[in-house]
């Protein structure tokens, strides 16, 4: 065994975990759908999912080199790359809410999960378009266009699922409860997203609430199912407290930069 | 020939540019229309294949029977009359 990679730490400045916490959702959920490859139930949604997680990586690298770049900016003195910042961070240092970490499931629990996340970050790309930091502003804009499109497809799937067999309803209503509880971390609001205001670099994750449920009350009455209602329970993912999942997760992520540092193809 | 269970066959048609044709470039299965279209623009392209995508049932379309190849096709092969190339074109059309 050669020498192992070491952990980078990322700056803790404001803006810089409000583009990781970003960067980290696009980047975590990427990986979970990438774990479809080669099992999706049929070969077009193979495709189309694996077609999502590479849109999804394509705007995790461009925050995360931007945050990179912040970093720097912030006091943290050397520029961290994209590669560093996905590949050798402590997992405490990944800042996704906890949604996009949980285990992929079966098709319903990954379709829904993506029609929550899609309709999440329209709104938020859609906010960010007017970023005060023309590099965010820019990313937004494009990627705001791709998840239009993960939305509809993913919605389509959630209303022909609940629309569809006995056992696609019920798998997708299981699916419903066992995720709804992670979704209230989304609109969750703290001193970053207060700094990201202030500074007009972003929304309070909270202003994305209103419109998410409006959405996703039109969503989910077309696909037959009740909205549940909300519970006490509150995950942290975003602050770095994740569930048992991520670590796992993070070995296969991180294996090969850990193991070969800089390896690159 | 598609089994009872199986979603039906679609063909794919993409416009690689506005003002060129649609083109036949593959098949695909799906449930309607819906997400046949869906389909298409994410097996067709992804790589920046096209700007309009055209589906048709692959049962709606008919063919030609490849047996009736000779009757059809064979009889045009010794006119070549019916090819424009006994004009003499104006220099000024040259290019055309």
């Amino acid at each position: 065994m050669g020498v192992r990679q070491t952990s980078i730490e990322p700056s803790r400045a404001p803006p810089v975990q409000y583009v990781l916490r970003l960067a980290d959702l696009c980047l975590i959920l990427a990986q979970r759908l990438g774990e479809w490859c080669g099992h999706a139930p049929i070969l077009e949604e193979d495709i189309a999912l694996t077609n999502t997680a590479l849109d999804l990586i394509g705007q995790a690298r461009a925050l995360l080199t931007h945050a990179g770049r912040l970093g720097a900016a912030q006091g943290c003195g050397v520029v961290l790359d994209e590669d560093q910042l996905a590949f050798l961070r402590e997992e405490r240092d990944y800042l996704n809410p906890t949604l996009v970490e949980l285990p992929r499931g079966d098709f319903a629990f990954t379709t829904l999960r993506n029609a929550m996340v899609a309709t999440w970050l329209t709104h938020m790309w859609q906010h960010l378009s007017a970023s005060s930091d023309a590099e965010v502003a820019g990313i937004a804009a494009k990627a705001v266009k791709e998840a239009r499109y993960h939305q509809r497809h993913a919605a389509d799937w959630v209303v022909r699922l609940g629309d569809g067999t006995a056992e696609s309803k019920q798998r997708l209503e299981e699916a419903l409860h066992e995720l709804w509880p992670y979704t209230a971390e989304l609109f969750e609001s703290d001193t970053v997203d207060e700094h990201a205001a202030a500074s007009g670099l972003g929304p309070r994750w909270s202003a994305l609430r209103e419109g998410w449920f409006a959405q996703m009350r039109v969503l989910l009455s077309e696909a037959g199912l009740a909205m549940p209602a909300e519970g006490p329970f509150r995950s942290t993912g975003r602050s770095g407290k994740h569930s048992e999942h991520l670590g796992y997760l993070l070995t296969d992520m991180q294996y090969l930069q850990r193991a070969y540092p800089g390896g690159a193809w | 020939m598609s089994q009872a269970n199986e979603w039906p066959l679609w063909e794919v048609f993409v416009r690689s540019k506005s003002g060129l044709d649609h083109k036949h470039c593959g098949s695909l299965h799906a449930p309607d229309a819906k997400l046949a279209i869906q389909a298409a623009r994410d097996v067709y392209t992804r790589r920046q294949e096209g700007t309009s995508v055209w589906v048709v049932r692959s049962d709606q379309i008919v063919a030609s029977d490849p047996a009736d190849k000779a009757m059809y096709f064979d009889p045009m092969a010794d006119k070549v009359y019916r090819h424009p190339t006994f004009y003499q074109l104006p220099p000024s059309v040259d290019q055309m």
